[in-house]
């Protein structure tokens, strides 16, 4: 079979299989076959693969260890529920407001952060994503502390659906295009690739402002669902709980970060009902992973239809 | 290669029992929300066991634990036993209603906690939703109960605690008419809606009263040094200085004020309340400071001292104010059940707003329309150490 023809046969395949996946579980929703906990849990894996999703592309792709990912969410957060509830703009303007200004906030934090490496690097954006933080704390106006309250919830499975595919649409085909094998580069060594002619920090910049501007979205969808959002919500620990999902998932790995934005979702839900001994086995579990695995769950690998074939034992 | 391919699986394992370990509880519940059928009625504790404010939600916790232990001692309610199922809310507003909505979907009569008042407004769309009551043990933001918009009380929240208005207009009366001080400096914590809100009603209540604020300052979260702003508030010269926050700050500001001099008495509010106050700032330097609270350990009322000695003697430590409004939780609930002669959500709600005269721990408790306990604040001091209550 020649190949255009092949990859059409997979990209309808595709999108019967998404189509079917969102369709179901639409149903489900629909016939209360999913009661109200299973919708919260699985709106919370859909914002925590957004999550993690965004923050692979700079920490797993670009190699830049970022440790502000909560604070670009509270952004999006912020303010997509003034649009909503101050300015009663409609939801899908508000979602765009919202992933704007994580974007630009990206931009303003990138610019003077990127400069730095590792470390320093990691520092400064946790240092960035507390400044965020403590500014909502202090503004009167947006609820100090207590935050937002009496959200209208507008997000709904198929908003959610919608935001997953088109974040991994967005990564997959940045990471595939010229764009995404120059941040791979700077990954693997920045001064090589600035020796190629690589404008190294135009592309972190670039690679930090896609990420952040994706954690708005999940930031809004976020505040749109859970009614509530406070400065306390976002803080450094939440940082923490979405880096955790990236390097469980394996860095630099799309499908490695959904996969693990799954388990920790399932595994704080299901931990729920231990209280005693949760954070135990919760830590015991990603300490093991760690062992056994430093590279997390798939490594820089992405589990595709080959590695499903492989693992069969069969031809793709 | 072999090894690596095993690990792989066993990873891979471990993630599929979670999704059927998460899956396995959703065949032992029907959708809705059914009535507890059988000899057991379901309460659901949603309290704060890990996290920032750990040390809040594990105390009620433990203090309705207790409450429910001593029910189901006695024959449980409507011959029933209560059976409760604890869940941690990690101190996170979203895994709150998280949790509420797994508790709503397993068919309790009421939920107990959270007890941040944040997590209590996440917690209310669901319970409101499934028409189940919540009772929050210390949520002292006015919102908790009203729907601020429209003015319209909340069918399904309740709380055990007074308000933080209550709180520093006690205070103030204390400051003034009891002590007979007639000005005041506010040093307290800005980095939170509660102490602020005390600073807030303690000045109008004060200058309502003719007395004067000679100075008003803040600090934030984790500061460890007050000096500067003590200096500035000693050459104010107040007879009274109210700190409204908590005690991790409150124990070292105390140590520095009185290391320079200043004698003047302090107050504040239950924040305060913790053994480390002692332990960090001294017996010494604590003499002449109080502090609003919900109840006094060493109150010689026999409820009291029953429940002090019951819960000393099952969790080795003393109990504190969210113990003692956990416990109180509890037993409203219990009183509610047994008035509605039904574990009916929604008729023990409609008890719940009628409860009347209940005798509580932390006071004597009527809910008025907004389902706030109407009761009596009690005034602690600091004696060489010791707790002494007005």
């Amino acid at each position: 079979m020649p190949s255009s023809k092949r990859q059409w046969l997979w990209l309808l395949i595709n999108i019967v299989v998404l189509a079917g996946i969102f369709t179901l579980v639409q149903y489900m929703i629909a016939t209360r076959m999913l009661n109200q906990y299973y919708q919260i849990n699985l709106a919370a894996m859909a914002i925590n693969i957004i999550l993690s999703v965004s923050l692979n592309l700079i920490n797993g792709f670009t190699g830049q260890l970022s440790l502000g990912h909560a604070g670009f969410m509270a952004v999006g957060a912020y303010v997509s529920a003034i649009c909503t509830k101050n300015m009663d703009l409609p939801f899908i303007i508000a979602i765009i407001a919202g992933c704007l200004a994580a974007a630009l906030a990206g931009f303003i934090i990138g610019v003077p952060t990127l400069r730095l490496r590792g470390d320093y690097l990691a520092i400064a954006t946790l240092g960035f994503g507390e400044i965020i933080r403590v500014i909502l704390q202090n503004i009167e106006e947006l609820g100090g502390p207590a935050g937002i309250v009496g959200i209208s919830r507008l997000t709904t499975w198929p908003y959610l659906f919608g935001a997953i595919v088109f974040t991994i649409i967005i990564i997959q085909n940045l990471i595939n295009s010229s764009f995404g094998r120059a941040i791979i580069s700077v990954r693997e060594d920045e001064v090589a690739a600035e020796m190629m002619g690589i404008h190294t920090t135009w592309y972190k910049v670039l690679a930090f402002m896609i990420g952040a501007g994706l954690a708005g979205l999940a930031g809004a969808l976020f505040a749109h669902y859970f009614y509530i959002i406070k400065p306390e919500t976002f803080n450094f620990l939440k940082s923490f709980d979405i880096l955790v999902m990236v390097v469980l998932g394996g860095l630099g790995s799309t499908t490695g970060a959904v996969l693990a934005a799954i388990f920790i979702t399932v595994l704080t839900a299901y931990l729920q009902a231990f209280p005693a001994v949760r954070m135990i086995i919760y830590a015991l579990i990603l300490v093991l992973v760690m062992i056994y695995r430093p590279q997390g769950m798939l490594g820089n690998k992405e589990l595709t239809r080959k590695t499903f074939g492989r693992f069969w034992g069969g031809s793709a | 290669m072999q090894v690596k391919r095993c690990l792989t699986v066993l990873v891979l394992v471990l993630f599929a029992m979670g999704i059927v370990a998460g899956c396995g509880t959703n065949n032992t519940n029907q959708q809705g929300t059914p009535a507890p059928q059988g000899t057991e009625i379901l309460v659901g504790l949603n309290c704060e066991l890990s996290g920032g404010v750990a040390s809040y939600g594990t105390n009620a916790a433990n203090g309705a634990k207790l409450a429910f232990e001593e029910i189901n001692a006695k024959g449980g309610v409507l011959g029933k036993q209560i059976k409760v199922l604890e869940r941690d809310s990690q101190s996170k507003t979203d895994e709150a209603m998280n949790v509420s909505a797994d508790l709503v979907s397993k068919g309790v009569v009421a939920q107990i906690g959270p007890l941040v008042s944040g997590a209590v407004a996440a917690c209310t769309p669901v319970m409101n939703e499934n028409k189940v009551p919540l009772i929050a043990p210390a949520a002292t933001a006015p919102g908790a109960t009203v729907d601020e918009k429209t003015g319209q009380t909340f069918p399904y929240i309740f709380r055990a605690c007074f308000l933080d208005s209550d709180q520093g207009v006690r205070m103030a009366e204390f400051a003034y008419d009891t002590l007979g001080l007639k000005t005041a400096a506010i040093y307290g914590s800005t980095s939170d809606d509660y102490a602020k809100g005390l600073a807030k009603y303690f000045k109008e209540a004060f200058e309502a009263k003719g007395g004067k604020i000679v100075a008003n300052e803040g600090y934030v979260t984790g500061d460890k040094d007050f000096k500067a702003t003590l200096t500035k508030i000693k050459a104010t010269q107040p007879a009274f200085i109210y700190v409204p926050g908590y005690y991790q700050e409150v124990s070292i500001l105390i140590k520095q004020a009185r290391e320079l001099g200043i004698t003047a008495p302090m107050g504040g509010g239950d924040g305060w309340d913790s053994p480390d106050m002692v332990t960090v700032a001294g017996a010494a330097a604590l003499n002449d400071t109080y502090f609003t609270n919900h109840y006094s350990v060493q109150d010689p009322k026999p409820a009291i001292a029953n429940f002090v000695k019951a819960y000393e003697t099952k969790y080795s430590k003393t109990p504190d104010s969210f113990a003692a409004l956990g416990y109180d939780s509890a037993y409203l609930l219990v009183e509610a059940i047994k008035s509605a002669d039904s574990a009916d959500p929604v008729k023990v709600a409609e008890a719940l707003a009628k409860t009347k005269d209940f005798p509580g721990i932390t006071g004597t408790m009527t809910f008025n329309e907004k389902h706030n306990p109407v009761k009596s604040i009690v005034v602690i001091e600091f004696k060489d150490g010791k707790l002494v209550s007005h």
